[in-house]
């Protein structure tokens, strides 16, 4: 194992560049440690987001060698070319700074994709039973694990091309709620995923499925919100 | 790309399935036996059936062709919104028209 490695860091905002550091390099690193090492021993100016460090928050995501990745979760044995590194801000969103990138279009994204439980009751009424073997639960806990890290959505080539679609994450949070039987919104839901830039935008790329690092299909839920939106449009429903 | 274009793209792709099939059959018997055009035009002359299957053939092609048009311009250059839909009834129309003259000639 060489001693150090090269690191190339986008630095600035969308007409910055990148500046590379030479940064020691040490066994089990991850991607986060080298940027922590990059902010803390050689330019304190660098920007990053971090949060938990243990692969469960998502705070970290970066475009590390090309491809999305939590920083934390990803060893730097296992990317390393040729001893060196490049590591830049998510794709797909406004860089703000450095390595963090402006996230409101994701999340506004989530809220017009109607991603939001609406209640059908209150306090007052017993609560609702629900089997987690049913086929809606089912279906929505596969996809339920979603942190928002803005993985899929940095690595979409329809979010890319189309700055309507609403994009993997948005779609899958939808996917989960019209299988939630307690959701009164379902109606406004599906109108919410069946227009321009909704799931129909989806070319099944699943470059989202093979890089989520929970290991979540969004795929597999917008393909299923394709067919349910169709057969709604079709029994006149949306 | 919304639930209505796109159920119409993927009807017109399920009419389409078999009626490409015959096309290919039908290429095949004519170019193995050796048929001329005059042979050719001697059984779709003045024939519904032969008309009615590509005409059926011309419009589904259109209508699908131009939803796909639509999408790939709509990723690939700036045309947004009405004018993205101006762009695929071009191109839906003028492939309806350049295929219903074909159709026309073999039939009329």
């Amino acid at each position: 194992m060489a001693d150090t490695i090269e690191v190339s860091l986008w630095r600035g905002r969308g007409d910055g560049r990148y500046q590379t550091f030479t940064v020691p390099r040490r066994e089990s690193q991850t991607v986060l440690d080298v940027v922590t090492w990059v902010q803390r021993n050689a330019d304190p100016t660098l920007a990053y987001r971090f949060a938990c460090r243990v692969g469960m928050c998502g705070s970290c995501a970066m475009t590390v060698n090309g491809r999305p990745r939590w920083t934390c979760r990803t060893h730097v044995a296992r990317v390393v070319e040729d001893g060196r590194l490049r590591i830049g801000p998510l794709a797909n969103l406004p860089v703000i700074k450095d390595l963090a990138c402006d996230m409101t279009a994701f999340f506004e994204k989530w809220q017009a994709a109607r991603g939001v439980f609406a209640p059908s009751a209150t306090r007052a009424e017993p609560m609702a039973r629900i089997s987690p073997a049913s086929p809606e639960r089912r279906a929505a806990d596969a996809a339920i694990e979603c942190i928002n890290c803005a993985v899929c959505y940095a690595a979409c080539d329809s979010v890319r091309w189309n700055e309507a679609y609403l994009g993997p994450a948005a779609l899958n949070r939808a996917w989960t709620l019209v299988n939630d039987v307690r959701d009164a919104a379902n109606r406004e839901r599906l109108a919410a995923v069946a227009g321009d830039g909704g799931c129909h935008a989806c070319h099944t790329h699943q470059s989202c499925r093979e890089l989520c690092p929970a290991a979540l299909n969004p795929t597999a839920s917008i393909a299923a919100l394709k067919r349910r939106t169709v057969r709604a449009y079709i029994w006149g429903e949306l | 790309m919304n639930v209505r274009l796109y159920l119409l793209q993927r009807a017109t792709a399920a009419i389409m399935a078999p009626l490409v099939l015959a096309h290919l059959v039908l290429i095949y018997y004519a170019t193995s036996r050796g048929l001329s055009a005059a042979d050719i035009l001697g059984r779709t002359r003045g024939s519904l059936v032969w008309g009615a299957f590509y005409a059926l053939f011309v419009l589904c092609a259109a209508v699908h062709g131009a939803i796909g048009v639509r999408a790939v311009v709509g990723e690939w250059t700036p045309l947004r919104g009405r004018a993205l839909d101006v762009a695929m009834w071009a191109v839906g129309l003028l492939l309806a028209v350049l295929g219903l003259r074909a159709v026309a000639a073999v039939v009329l």
